[in-house]
């Protein structure tokens, strides 16, 4: 018995331990802060009026019925201005409570709203079937940079996102940092959050958009100013010109075998724009939207079966034998 | 499936004419049985590349002087599910078909909605097309697109000559488009008088 008990606790906190990065419990940024408020708030509130409201019910329910002195109508005049009391007094607590509900819910939204147009750094992401394609706009055409898959953003300042869908309905969530945000095609929105904390944090698809919506995640990275500056400086830079010799033949499978007609690799003839851009793809920490980890072994289960992978996903398996293969993963591999 | 459905209902209705109960109990059989119908369209082959080998003498368009005697092409599977069709239509536009050939309407290459087909109108032929390129212009895309998206590309090309099926063929754009969608469009009718 006790060891049941045990191995429930375990399996318990290994499930818990399955929330961590998405901890909407644990924010780490002001709008997430402001929502997790709330949510205290209303839980507690709303616990207290639960208890008082069953205990008053049983109370009601297992009252031995005293019985009536005489007609029970004698006393109506009296009961009636009791009750009238009480009925008019729990009415104002309630239009009390709700008033504060409302107003604190309020408060929270305002504070959400008022870093509105203080952002330092604005990125544009698109949603597609099924990952994020990722701008960040600058005055300067040439120094917008074009990535996916993962946010980098500095610490304490504010960073506003805008939302647009490619093809179907999304949503955008981070529950560390920021509550949810659709996007819509044709439809424009947007979003500011501050990130307090360095992290790294999960973020995911939270509108169900097709058969690969649980794969359709990502990541944003929070860090100091220096660090988000010299990641944009990396990232602006054109790709790294293959130095080995296999990577060079992965290059020449690249552009000859059709992956260049999705995907961009600046510096070279890819120039495709419907798939994620990979000029600094092994930069990444993830791979196919939060999919696999950014190794050389699931690189190569990505592009030798994307298929077996995420069925349904929009990348074809290609048609490559097995040495095309290592001299293409090596390649993308080398595309820090 | 589709004939013996109707013939159900139509015994059920007969018999119906001797006893009310007997109609309804057939009425109850008919909705069980057209229910699961609706519950599967079609079976979407998600698995990667299913390269389906053409059969010999592709080569030859309806046009071709040959000796008359070419058997009809047999439906591929790629033209008689909705998925694949529908994954050619995307591909249409992420390879850029568009950029010459526009929605079907012709360009820069030929049209592909109308009923000229200069290297024949069969899968076979278009796949052929499309993998080796044709001189006028047609560039080659072997190699750089995989089999299965090759054939998904020749059967949305088949649905916008009307070739395709209309449960099969996709249906209307949500953006705007100046053509009728393809499950709209006119059946073809080669001037040689034979079926696609
Ligand atoms: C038909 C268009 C298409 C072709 C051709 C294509 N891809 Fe992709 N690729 C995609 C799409 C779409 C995604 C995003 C898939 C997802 O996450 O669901 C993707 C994702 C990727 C990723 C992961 C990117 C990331 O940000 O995590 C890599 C790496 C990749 N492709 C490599 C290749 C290589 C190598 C080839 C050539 C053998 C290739 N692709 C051919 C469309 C394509
Ligand atoms: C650079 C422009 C260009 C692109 C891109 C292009 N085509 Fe073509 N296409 C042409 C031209 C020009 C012809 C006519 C060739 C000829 O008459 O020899 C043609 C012919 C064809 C034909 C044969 C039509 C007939 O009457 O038999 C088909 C089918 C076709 N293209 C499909 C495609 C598909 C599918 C794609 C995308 C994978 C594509 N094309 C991309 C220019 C293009
Ligand atoms: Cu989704």
């Amino acid at each position: 018995m006790t060891r049941l008990r045990g191995k429930a606790l375990l399996l318990a906190a290994v499930f818990l331990a399955g929330c961590a990065p998405y901890a909407v419990l644990e924010p780490q940024g002001q709008s997430a802060g402001s929502i997790a408020g709330l949510l205290h708030l209303f839980m507690w509130v709303c616990m207290v009026i639960w208890v008082a409201v069953v205990a008053a019910l049983a109370y009601a329910a297992l009252k031995r019925p005293t019985p009536a002195a005489g007609s029970p109508l004698q006393s109506a005049a009296e009961f009636d201005g009791k009750a009238n009391w009480i009925v008019g007094s729990f009415v104002a607590l309630t239009v009390a409570i709700l008033a504060v509900l409302t107003l604190s819910s309020y408060l929270a939204g305002k504070t959400i709203a008022d870093i509105t147009g203080t952002e330092t750094v604005t990125i544009h992401v698109t949603g597609y079937q099924w990952w994020w394609d990722v701008e960040y706009e600058d005055t300067r055409p040439d120094r917008t940079i074009y990535t996916a898959n993962e946010l980098h953003v500095p610490v304490g300042e504010a960073v506003k996102i805008k939302l647009d869908a490619g093809d179907v309905i999304h949503s955008i969530w981070v529950p560390s940092l920021f509550g949810k945000r659709d996007l819509i095609p044709g439809q424009h929105n947007e979003l500011t959050f501050i990130a307090e904390k360095p992290g790294v944090y999960r973020g995911q698809c939270a509108e169900f958009c097709g058969f690969q919506h649980a794969h359709m995640g990502f990541t944003i990275v929070a860090e100091p100013r220096p660090a988000f500056d010299e990641w944009r400086r990396e990232q602006l830079a054109q790709a790294a010109i293959p130095a080995a010799l296999e990577q060079q033949q992965g290059r020449d499978v690249f552009l000859s075998r059709g992956c260049g007609l999705c995907h961009t690799v600046r510096g070279t003839d890819a120039g495709g724009r419907v798939a994620p851009d990979l000029t600094h793809v092994a930069s990444r920490q993830t791979l196919a939207a939060g999919t696999l980890r950014m190794t050389m072994t699931d690189l190569a289960r990505w592009i030798s079966d994307p298929q077996a992978i995420k069925p349904g996903t929009k990348m074809p398996k290609a048609d490559l034998d097995e040495r095309e293969l290592d001299a293409v993963v090596a390649y993308v591999g080398s595309l820090k | 499936m589709q004939f013996w459905l109707p013939t159900v209902f139509l015994v059920a209705i007969y018999r119906g004419q001797k006893s009310d109960a007997a109609m309804m109990r057939a009425i109850m059989l008919l909705a069980l049985l057209v229910a699961p119908a609706s519950c599967q369209r079609e079976e979407r082959d998600l698995t990667g590349s299913v390269p389906e080998k053409p059969a010999a003498g592709i080569e030859q368009s309806v046009l071709h002087p040959g000796d008359g005697n070419n058997p009809a092409p047999a439906r591929s599977k790629y033209e008689e599910t909705a998925f694949d069709v529908a994954e050619g239509k995307r591909l249409f536009q992420w390879f850029n078909c568009s950029g010459c050939h526009f929605n079907g309407g012709g360009g820069i290459g030929p049209a592909l909605m109308d009923d000229k087909w200069f290297y024949g109108s069969s899968i076979e032929n278009i796949v052929a097309t499309i993998k080796e390129g044709r001189p006028n212009g047609m560039p080659s895309f072997k190699g750089l697109v995989p089999e299965k998206e090759v054939w998904q590309l020749a059967a949305y090309v088949r649905s916008v000559g009307g070739f395709v099926a209309k449960d099969v063929a996709p249906s209307r754009n949500d953006d705007l488009n100046a053509a009728p969608a393809e499950n709209r469009a006119p059946t073809p009718s080669p001037f040689n008088g034979k079926g696609p």
